[in-house]
């Protein structure tokens, strides 16, 4: 606790938080809108890099649980129309279901076995929701009666707030004792377990609280944009952009994975004069520096600061 | 009649889904990479393709030449730009060099597809068919070009096998597949076997695009789709193992032709999806992988 209070990062990130708090102040709305849809993708970056980096399991399909969970909610939303937390919380619960669903395979599978599960998960949940189109509206999406608010800057709030709790419980789970154990079972499995541990549960344990995180923040996108469609919150290339923020800010850094999706999702935006070659470009820049800096942003910064 | 009909037509796309997934199972047999641009590479070969046959008039044989060289030149790049840099690379740890290949080639798929939706077209492109009319197979009505579409799969198919059992250049890739440090020992140079089957690799996609692009129709927007069915297949019918990947696509390519004839066209992907899924719990390996 001490050496917490004592470094510089705390600070920083303080200061960063109340910076990014007080940017309703002088930002435009529609800069602030696509923030808030940023600071979502952090959740589910970071829930990823819980997954990806300390528990060692490849996971294709972050959008299988972020989809879950989001229209789970939507769905109940738009049948029984309960208050916006249950909704939510229902989200939360069905999108664990979904992990311990890919926590099985899991235990019995490896690298890009396991990759594959996950990928096809998606691909079956999103045939699913085509099937069950009376439902889940199909290929076209459905809207969602309910709204978090129609006021910009609280709904800016509301997405900066939860990414705020959300980097201080994932980083604090990933430097506790189970953080450690969590590492320790990904990087070697038999090690981990001569020396005690039970790696079974850990990895049941954070493949439930990733599913938890992109489950609540999958149903909250949702309830912030609107409207929920395969296109926002199912698609794979939507999982890809979670996968390249995490693997962009650095894996193993929680916050680097929020830095990088915030990154990502503000490099796109402003590149959009470019047109279509805006995505050619944000791709070329994340392949680059998982090809000069395979540490990510943060983990290079961090790397620097020890070497010296 | 019914029955007939999916004979043949999954005949036909069966044969495609093999020649696709082969290269793909040939590199991951060899020299370990799954590389996730594999789609790109085959949507390149089937744009460059249908672009050389239209627009610059060289007909349909030479613009099917044109694409296939146009995979290969694709596949190079692939291999020399985020390949070997990865795997030279002193920063990436051994162990993560797997999922560094997943995501760079992921990233190197996607500037393909956004690549070529921008410099050419986002639209399918469709070759004119190799050869014009229909015939009738037992009273079933198939375009010649789907017989010709089979009859050069399995041509290329068979000429690989060759290649690889009974050329001094193919027992050496079949040696690294099985023990690279081996072959090493007795003095082959290994970049130069992995340079040798990125060019069969490129080969083979070029023909898989070009092919599929004359008997379907081929986007810039398919790259992703190609690369999970590829994936699919070859995880099916075991990482790794070529004749395991030959049964695995025929058994999705069956799969699929028959839920959409005989269930709804909507369904067609789901019944191999499950089946894959359950493979994959029963027995990661596939159908004749080795562990």
């Amino acid at each position: 606790m001490k050496t917490l209070l004592r470094s510089p990062a705390l600070y920083i990130a303080i200061a960063v938080v109340i910076v990014a708090a007080l940017l309703p102040l002088w930002v435009s709305a529609y800069l602030l809108g696509i923030l808030t849809v940023a600071y979502y993708f952090g959740v589910f970056s970071m829930a990823w890099d819980l997954l990806f980096g300390f528990a060692g399991e490849v996971n294709f399909g972050p959008t299988f649980l972020i989809g879950l969970g989001a229209y789970t909610a939507a769905i109940l939303d738009n049948e029984f129309g309960p208050p916006i937390v249950v909704c939510i919380m229902a989200g939360a619960a069905v999108a664990v279901l979904g992990g311990l669903a890919l926590a099985v395979p899991a235990l019995r599978l490896s690298g890009p076995y396991f990759g594959l599960v996950t990928l096809v998960a998606v691909l079956l949940l999103q045939n699913a929701i085509v099937i069950f189109a009376h439902w889940t509206g199909g290929e076209i999406g459905m809207t969602v009666p309910d709204v978090l608010s129609i006021d910009t800057n609280e709904n800016y709030w509301y997405a900066l707030a939860f990414l705020v709790v959300c980097a201080i419980l994932l980083f604090g789970l990933s430097r506790s004792a189970v953080g450690l154990i969590l590492q320790a079972s990904g990087q070697d499995r038999i090690e981990a377990q001569a020396l005690g541990f039970n790696v079974t549960k850990h990895k049941i344990a954070a493949f439930c609280i990733s599913a938890l995180f992109s489950g609540v923040a999958g149903a909250m996108l949702i309830f912030y944009m609107g409207t929920a469609s395969v296109d926002t919150v199912i698609d794979i290339s939507i999982g890809v952009q979670v996968i390249i923020a995490a693997v962009l800010g650095g894996r193993r850094t929680i916050l680097g994975a929020a830095l990088g999706s915030i990154f990502l999702i503000l490099a796109t935006e402003f590149l959009r004069p470019l047109g279509q070659l805006n995505t050619f470009v944000v791709s070329a820049v994340a392949l680059a520096v998982i090809l000069f800096f395979p540490d990510g942003l943060l983990g290079y910064v961090l790397r620097a600061g020890e070497r010296e | 009649m019914v029955g007939l009909q999916i004979l043949i037509d999954g005949f036909a796309i069966s044969s495609l889904y093999a020649l696709g997934a082969m290269g793909f199972t040939l590199i991951f047999g060899v020299s370990g990479v799954l590389n996730l641009s594999h789609g790109g590479i085959m949507a390149i070969a089937a744009v460059i393709g249908w672009l050389a046959a239209g627009d610059l008039g060289l007909g349909t044989y030479l613009g099917t030449l044109v694409g296939v060289v146009a995979g290969l030149v694709a596949a190079y790049v692939t291999y020399f730009m985020v390949i070997l840099p990865i795997q030279r690379s002193r920063a990436i740890p051994r162990d993560e060099t797997e999922i560094f290949i997943l995501t760079g080639t992921l990233l190197w798929g996607i500037m393909i597809q956004v690549g070529l939706a921008w410099l050419f077209t986002d639209n399918p492109v469709t070759m004119r068919p190799l050869i014009d009319g229909v015939t009738y197979i037992a009273g079933v009505r198939t375009p010649k070009n789907e017989i010709m579409i089979a009859v050069i799969c399995w041509v290329v198919i068979g000429l690989l096998w060759l290649l690889v059992n009974r050329t001094p250049a193919g027992k050496r890739l079949l040696a690294a597949s099985i023990n690279p440090r081996g072959l090493t020992l007795l003095g082959f140079d290994l970049s130069r076997i992995y340079l040798f089957v990125w060019a069969i690799y490129g080969v083979l996609a070029g023909v898989a695009g070009v092919l599929l692009a004359s008997f379907l129709g081929v986007s810039s927007a398919s790259a992703g789709q190609l690369t999970a069915s590829a994936f699919s297949i070859v995880v099916l019918g075991g990482l790794g193992s070529v004749s395991g990947s030959l049964i695995a696509a025929y058994v999705v390519g069956y799969l699929e032709t028959i839920t959409a004839y005989l269930i709804a066209p909507t369904l067609r992907p789901i019944p191999a999806l499950l089946l894959l899924v359950l493979v994959v719990y029963v027995r990661p390996q596939g159908i004749l992988g080795r562990r």
